[in-house]
């Protein structure tokens, strides 16, 4: 019971982190039509920033919860606005090949710079210890990881159901032209939305520092993981891209508990048996998938 | 008047083609003269891994992210019939060509159920888990280590010289290209081609689309396989690497720099990426990411016919006839494209690239 409870909250804690970066990849390709390969390279950025950061300036960790999302999706808005954007009108695989390149070159950079070995990053002290649940005793740090990342999906969820914004940013995800023909410059919305999916792959990556080993490949597989989390919560849908993330978090972990071999498949089985059963996904509209 | 000329350019560009091939085909034979022979073979494998997936994505219109499955796959069992049943190197290819082929068809039936982009992401992932259960399954495929001291055995003979090695190689790849040719050029590839562009109106003409598709991806794979195969027997060695998703990038580079939909584009910009990247091996520089990133990125923003593209549309500016011109082919357009304000920005940004 005491495994089951820790897998489950293991499960939690990762699926939060696909969480945050499903919801980016979902609002990007819905406004943008881009499949953004380079998702989890901005997460180890993201990562990497808070390295980078403490390493020259001291800056703790609080101030690169900020920082760090700010300054790389600034950066992102100029690669979209420079590069991403000229190839929007296109079929999107060409996108998608265009940010496969990018995040080639951002991982090769960061490799040759920093190496293949983890680079070590401090809890925050306020954090450091473990809290005691009874049967279980679990890290502080990954409980409020655990309970931050519930927080901001929920928060993303609110904003972009119960707010005009989000009303704007739904709209425009789902079509288009007709929102532009109520007067509404989806061209110009563009931007706020990728850079607030960016923020969130980055936040992510900042979180993720004290707690996994920060090197050049982290965001090389999970972007992967993040594809089948995508089209096993359904092919435009917010919700559903949320839901898969824990769903697929909460059963690899599991699967790491009691199956340590099929740990790494078990997201790609779910995946096949979602296709074959309702290729849409779980939530996705029929004709998404088509 | 205007049907002899017709006829004429075509005799002539008939006449430019067998020239094209007769110098490529000399060009091939004299290749580990020219470079170092293991390279050579790279080439050739590498050559017929982008073509079939520019087989795919340039003619059916489906991109497959998850080649390295099919590469890696028959590579691995290409290995295995060689070491473990002794069996001749080109049967031992063959026999992991069938694998990968095998191997496609569950892949193949459920990816077809998606389109455009969402087709891309489910290969992509199908092929991590196939590397997942190689990376697992270590008594079989040797895990970390992989598969190493492949013989090259072939009717009593010990093929250790790469000159002769090659030449083997080529034969086998060639088979493979031609096989490719074949099958874009025929009635089958004919369907395939109108599947990118309508496949509503084909499914009207009575064809099954589905099973074209899975056909496609099938003969694609097992093109691969063979790719894989003689890799395999050329490096000796298996490695997790050759399933990684890093590989499918490679060849997707390949492709995408020769040209797609050209199929001998893929030979141009595999030749070019493998000799790219040896030189920058031996020159002690570690960018081979950088470098494929580079390819991609440059290529899709500036030349996105590739290469081949590229000198056709110049040769057919130069000519004054654009009849041919690969870069006027509509770009190959999932079904999937969900209705957006793409369509109208097409024709306006495409031009000023140009």
């Amino acid at each position: 019971m005491t495994t089951f409870l820790q897998a489950s909250l293991n499960g939690l804690v990762s699926g939060g982190f696909y969480a945050l970066l499903a919801i980016g990849l979902a609002v990007i390709y819905g406004m943008l039509r881009v499949a953004n390969f380079a998702h989890g390279a901005v997460y180890m950025l993201g990562a990497f920033g808070a390295v980078i950061l403490y390493d020259m300036f001291g800056t703790p960790f609080w101030a690169a919860l900020v920082v760090v999302p700010v300054v790389i999706a600034a950066g992102g808005v100029v690669v979209e606005r420079t590069l991403i954007r000229r190839l929007v009108p296109l079929d999107p695989v060409y996108n998608f090949l265009l940010t496969f390149g990018l995040a080639l070159i951002i991982q090769d950079l960061v490799r040759l710079n920093y190496g293949v070995v983890g680079q070590p990053y401090a809890k925050p002290a306020a954090l450091e210890g473990r809290i005691n649940f009874g049967p279980l005793e679990y890290p502080t740090y990954q409980f409020v990881v655990l309970i931050a990342s519930i927080a901001l999906t929920c928060g993303v969820w609110l904003a972009l159901n119960k707010t005009k914004v989000g009303m704007v940013v739904r709209a425009a995800t789902e079509r288009p032209s007709l929102t532009e023909a109520f007067g509404v410059n989806v061209n110009v919305w563009m931007i706020p939305v990728f850079a607030f999916g960016v923020a969130l792959a980055a936040l992510a990556g900042v979180m993720a520092a004290p707690m996994r080993s920060v090197n050049s490949a982290m965001g090389a597989d999970i972007v992967i993981i993040l594809f089948a989390v995508i089209i096993i919560g359904g092919m435009g849908s917010v919700l559903g891209a949320v839901l898969a993330a824990y769903l697929v978090g909460f059963l690899q972990e599991l699967a790491q508990m009691y199956v340590p071999a099929a740990a790494g498949a078990t997201t790609f089985i779910l995946m096949a048996v979602v296709l074959a059963v309702r290729p849409s996904g779980l939530l996705g509209r029929q004709e998404a998938a088509r | 008047m205007i049907t002899v000329r017709l006829v004429q350019s075509a005799r002539r560009n008939q006449t430019a083609g067998w020239a094209l091939l007769g110098a490529g085909a000399l060009l091939a034979l004299m290749l580990p003269w020219l470079v170092y022979p293991p390279i050579a073979v790279d080439i050739l494998a590498w050559a017929l891994f982008a073509m079939s997936i520019d087989i795919l994505f340039g003619y059916a219109g489906m991109l497959s992210f998850g080649h390295a499955a099919f590469w890696g796959v028959s590579a691995y069992a290409t290995g295995l019939a060689a070491i473990e049943l002794g069996v001749p190197f080109p049967l031992a290819i063959l026999v992991g060509a069938v694998s990968a082929a095998l191997v496609a068809v569950p892949i193949g039936l459920v990816a077809v159920r998606t389109h455009g982009i969402y087709f891309t992401m489910v290969t992509l992932a199908f092929a991590q888990l196939i590397y997942y259960i190689a990376n697992r399954w270590s008594s079989l495929t040797g895990g970390e280590n992989g598969l190493q001291g492949i013989p090259r055995d072939f009717v009593g003979l010990e093929w250790s010289d790469p000159f002769v090695y090659y030449h083997a190689a080529l034969l086998i790849v060639a088979i493979g290209f031609w096989v490719a040719w074949r099958s874009v050029n025929s009635p089958t590839g004919q369907v395939l081609v109108a599947l990118r562009a309508n496949p509503a109106r084909v499914r009207a003409l009575g064809f099954s689309v589905e099973r074209y598709r899975v056909f496609a991806f099938v003969l694609s794979a097992f093109l691969a396989g063979i790719a894989g195969g003689v890799y395999a027997i050329g490096h000796r060695m298996v490695t997790l690497q050759d399933l990684y998703w890093t590989t499918s990038g490679e060849g997707i580079a390949m492709a995408v720099l020769g040209g797609t939909a050209t199929l001998f584009g893929s030979i141009v910009g595999a030749a070019l990426l493998v000799l790219l990247e040896d030189f920058l091996a031996t020159s002690g520089i570690e960018a081979t990411g950088s470098v494929t990133g580079a390819v991609f990125v440059l290529i899709l923003l500036f030349f996105r016919g590739g290469i081949w593209g590229a000198v056709s549309a110049a040769l057919a500016r130069l000519r004054g006839t654009s009849q041919d011109d690969v870069l006027e082919r509509p770009p190959p357009t999932g079904p999937a494209v969900p209705p957006s304000n793409a369509a109208e920005e097409a024709t306006t940004q495409g031009s000023d690239v140009k």
